[in-house]
């Protein structure tokens, strides 16, 4: 046990001295989270909206104060002409025009049928649909307006109330899930950089020769990444709390508990990516560029999972990334218990089991 | 001049020569952007519905019946406990929970209005609201479908109608595909070419023959043009096989001008190279140099706009992706791709990128100094 | 009277507070094979560093083969050849593809570069080696491949660290013959070792403790003036009070 732990300290030591990257590794979970939290959104604001108006009677300028009155979009008139659509499109950034046709609301008066033309800039679908959703559902509303003075009998309504994320802000999604991604993608890179490093240095020899049995030499590679990816868990849930206003609303002993063992899923998966690469290089090519978009595909948080074609929800269910973001959701946001969790978590340490165990394996054969 | 061809044919060599990394440099940007797009999509669909009915009366029935006929929705489960449907809600099985009061059928012909409660499983806002819509909307229609049993529709004058013509433009099939694989070609270049600058001249240092190179008579800039340059041609391959793969695999075909594609790419890479350089010459160690690099393309990728738009940020982010060169590559990879841009429309873009290449690369070279 | 190629003056060198090169002074004619001594961490490398103008020294003066230290960094490089303690050849690159690097950036043309590499490859007898990669080469042929890679412009002036750090006593000698020949060609050779017996070889040697030279003579006088039977002696008379262990 002592010998043990004279072994951590002299890898705690070694990452304690590269001030470098120790900065990084440090800075970067607050930097993304603070980023993150405050500027990701699935919502479409500030989209450009170019009105033209042909019209310009009573219905088509109700219906323009209407939309420029919601609020979240930058909507400005334009002199029509159909050249000039496509120029909006290419030059000013605008996502979409809204054309009322001469005589609107004489049509609409008079031969109870008008017309107003929605085009959308659909290369983003999700931002087109959006934006014609809600230029549609205005243009509804101002037609139910004029139909009807009275309220209608028979009226159903209905009150909807917004669970967990009353605001309805970004966060809640975002910060789980950038969570998950830091922490997994720092503990891989760093675990199978710094093995690998002193395979290629020639170190790694030296301590395996020691009268120490291999697993104890990456036990104690592992503890000083584990407790340096506890601390980021932490500053992360501070700065969650008291920054951007998403405390913790389950228990977060739990929140610490789980993550532990994702770290060590995370740790497990780059002490195996350390056992098949030989170079620095390729450790790093594989953690950071083989890693980080599938990653932030397949956790589940920025696309859903339930969306996605079948072959790929399985191998979404490979990532651990995936599991840990549910059950942050579910322990952070929604306040659960481990009885909601369980079933994840068993997943988790699973993986971390299997990674150990070929992980080791695959260590012991290459030396032989 | 010579010296750079000297310097060229070496750093050519040793590319090859690592046949590993040159494989994974090739094959995973290939694989990433065959499988990623795939996965990428906002719409929402499938949204699960759990009805507590407490009511149990024709009506409450026939309004299930109109919510699960509506094509929206999944329905999860009827239940009479409000209890039951929260559980479903936690374990992520159910989206939002409908409850129909007792009594409601009844109550709404006697008190001539009734409510409805809706819970919506808010997390993700934008599914929370557009499921929201959507059962109002269904709602809403049933509603006037009762009314118009219940009353003579005559009572009502005829009711005028706003059409509206929705076009979609660039994307008739609003394909998801299409807007992803340009923006994640873009950044699949950018991370290639990031990584190789970054880690190449601290491998020098790291191993000791970048010594030897300070004492030779060797100029500066020809030292880092003589980095640059494979790494230039090797990012315009990848940029190259990912073109193909976008046309071959998804039959995406560039609205604008391919020529256009490449010069900007050509820019742009000089840019990230740059950056790339940039660290390396701060960097002691390969790990360093990788997580600084790592930092920074986090930063990128959330902040270019490639998952979440650009525009939806607040003011003091969007300020910030305005120095993310990631963020004009994904902007010019879509606008000449899907709406066939042209070059007067993305000058701005090629201007920033440009300086900041200039001012990466200056940097770059400012800093590596043969005499420390 | 050959003129003196490499000279120094109270040359110095500070990282901080701690004071690597204490206000060395010598001067170094041409054609002389002049060591360097040293224990490890006396700043030898230090001291190389600076006159091959790897370093810029922060105090004092010094001019190799005429060019000032301080502000001729450059011409200095162009006139001199120099091996690193690590050897610095590319480990993925080929022998011939190193000499040829290396010749190339040296400015030879193409003929010249191919004589040479000829020549070198025979000199060396690494003939059934040219084609593999240095990192596949013993320690011992990486060595003289650096040095001849060194030599490759035909510079005047030679820096040598620390050249046969870990190799076989036969290797160490092959190398100073090579080393030998340099100097019968005229070449001045500036060579640091902690070898004390390569001493011997050398027509005058200064003995570098903590930073600063202790003695500086021909190993002869140096031997009679402690009155010590090898330089070995010599120089644990000279570094019994040194401070510093370790580079």
């Amino acid at each position: 046990m002592n010998q043990l732990l004279s072994f951590v300290r002299k890898e705690f030591l070694h990452v304690l001295r590269d001030r470098k990257t120790l900065l990084i590794l440090f800075g970067l979970p607050i930097v993304q989270i603070l980023l993150f939290g405050f500027a990701l959104t699935n919502e479409v604001r500030n989209a450009n909206i170019a009105i033209i108006d042909d019209a310009h009677d009573v219905a088509s300028r109700k219906i323009i104060g209407m939309v420029s009155a919601s609020g979240s979009f930058r909507v400005r008139e334009v002199q029509g002409g159909h050249a000039s659509i496509e120029e909006l499109f290419r030059n000013s950034g605008v996502k979409l025009i809204v054309l009322f046709p001469a005589n609107f609301n004489n049509d609409l008066m008079h031969t109870q049928h008008a017309r107003v033309q929605i085009i959308a800039d659909a290369s983003d679908p999700n931002t087109a649909s959006t934006l014609t959703t809600y230029v549609s559902a205005i243009i509804a509303d101002y037609q139910k307006s004029t139909v009807q003075s009275t309220a209608l009998p028979f009226a159903i309504n209905t009150q909807v109330r917004m669970l967990y994320n009353p605001q309805l802000k970004g966060a809640p999604n975002f910060v789980p899930g950038v969570m998950a991604l830091v922490l997994m993608l720092v503990c891989v890179m760093m675990t199978s950089i710094a093995i690998v490093r002193e395979k290629e240095l020639g170190t790694m020899e030296i301590l395996l020769v020691s009268p120490f049995r291999p697993i104890l030499v990456i036990v104690a590679k592992v503890v000083p990444y584990l407790l340096l990816s506890l601390v980021n868990v932490a500053t992360i849930l501070v700065l969650s709390t008291y920054v951007l206003d998403l405390p913790v609303q389950g228990s977060v002993l739990l929140l610490f508990g789980v993550s532990t063992i994702f770290i060590l899923t995370s740790l497990a998966l780059g002490l195996l990516i350390s056992t098949i690469t030989n170079s620095q290089q390729s450790a790093m090519l594989f953690s950071m560029m083989g890693m980080l978009l599938p990653t932030i595909m397949f956790s589940g948080f920025m696309f859903p999972i339930e969306n996605m074609p079948i072959p790929l929800q399985v191998i979404s269910n490979v990532v651990p990334a995936r599991w840990y973001y549910t059950i942050v959701k579910a322990v952070m946001i929604k306040g659960l218990g481990i009885t909601s969790i369980w079933r994840e978590l068993l997943v988790l340490v699973g993986m971390t089991v299997v990674l150990v165990v070929i992980s080791v394996r695959k260590f012991k054969v290459r030396l032989a | 001049m010579r010296t750079i061809l000297f310097l060229l044919r070496k750093e050519f060599r040793q590319i090859f020569r690592n046949v590993t990394i040159l494989r994974l440099i090739l094959i995973l940007p290939v694989m990433q952007l065959v499988i990623l797009p795939n996965a990428a999509n906002f719409e929402v669909k499938n949204i699960t519905v759990c009805i507590v009915d407490h009511d149990h009366s024709v009506g409450s029935q026939r309004l299930v019946t109109s919510i699960t006929a509506s094509g929206y929705f999944k329905l999860a489960h009827v239940t009479p406990s409000y209890h039951d449907a929260m559980a479903l809600i936690e374990a992520d099985k159910a989206d939002l929970i409908l409850e129909i009061p007792q009594g409601f059928d009844r109550a709404l012909i006697r008190d001539n209005k009734q409510t409805l409660f809706i819970a919506v499983n808010a997390i993700n806002g934008v599914k929370a609201n557009l499921g929201a819509a959507y059962l109002n909307t269904i709602i809403t229609q049933y509603n006037a479908q009762l009314r118009s049993q219940w009353i003579q529709p005559a009572r009502f004058g005829p009711v005028s109608r706003i059409e509206i013509a929705a076009l979609n433009k660039y994307n008739p099939y609003l394909s998801y595909k299409v807007y992803m694989v340009p923006g994640i070609l873009a950044f699949l270049v950018t991370m290639v070419a990031a990584y190789l600058s970054a880690l190449n001249i601290v491998k020098e240092k790291e191993s000791g023959t970048i010594e030897q190179i300070n004492v030779t008579p060797i100029r500066k800039y020809q030292f880092i043009l003589g980095k640059m340059i494979p790494f230039w041609v090797l990012g315009l391959v990848v940029f190259t096989i990912g073109m193909l793969v976008m046309r071959l695999v998804y039959g995406i075909v560039p609205e604008g001008s391919v020529l256009l594609l490449y010069s900007f790419a050509v820019v742009y890479i000089f840019s990230v190279l740059g950056m790339g350089l940039l660290v390396s010459t701060y960097a002691e160690t390969q790990q360093q140099a990788m997580f600084v690099a790592f930092f920074f393309i986090m930063i990128f990728i959330m902040m270019g706009g490639l998952f979440t738009s650009t525009d939806s940020m607040p003011a003091w982010a969007q300020m910030i992706t305005r120095f993310n060169p990631v963020r004009y590559f994904i902007e010019v990879m879509r606008m000449v791709v899907i709406r066939g841009s042209t070059f007067d429309d993305i000058k701005y873009h090629f201007l920033t990128v440009f300086g900041m290449g200039i001012f990466l690369n200056g940097w770059a070279v400012l800093n590596y100094r043969k005499t420390s | 009277m050959p003129d003196i190629v490499i000279q120094a003056r109270e040359l110095s060198k500070r990282f901080g507070a701690f004071v690597a090169v204490d206000k060395i002074t010598f001067d170094v004619p041409s054609g002389e094979i002049f060591g360097f001594l040293g224990a490890n961490g006396a700043g030898k490398t230090t001291a190389m560093r600076m006159l091959s103008g790897l370093s810029r020294p922060t105090s004092g003066a010094a001019t190799v083969a005429g060019f000032d230290v301080f502000t001729q960094p450059e011409e200095i490089k162009r006139t001199i050849g120099y091996m690193s303690q690590k050897f610095s050849l590319y480990e993925d690159l080929t022998v011939r593809e190193n000499i040829t690097f290396f010749g190339g950036i040296y400015g030879l043309s193409n003929r010249a570069i191919k004589e040479k590499s000829d020549q070198l490859i025979v000199q060396l007898g690494l003939q059934a080696e040219e084609k593999k990669l240095v990192g596949s080469l013993p320690l011992g042929w990486k060595q003289k491949l650096a040095f001849s890679v060194a030599m490759i412009h035909d510079p005047r002036i030679v820096f040598l660290d620390e050249p046969t750090g870990g190799v076989d006593p036969l290797t160490r000698r092959q190398f100073w013959d090579l080393i030998y020949a340099a100097a019968d060609r005229g070449v001045t050779i500036f060579v640091t070792t902690h070898y004390m017996d390569e001493a011997e070889y050398c027509h005058r040697v200064s003995i570098m403790v903590d930073g600063a030279i202790k003695a500086l003579d021909t190993p002869r006088n140096l031997k009679q003036t402690f009155n010590a039977p090898t330089m070995d002696a010599v120089f644990y008379h000279l570094a019994r009070g040194a401070q510093r262990t370790a580079d």
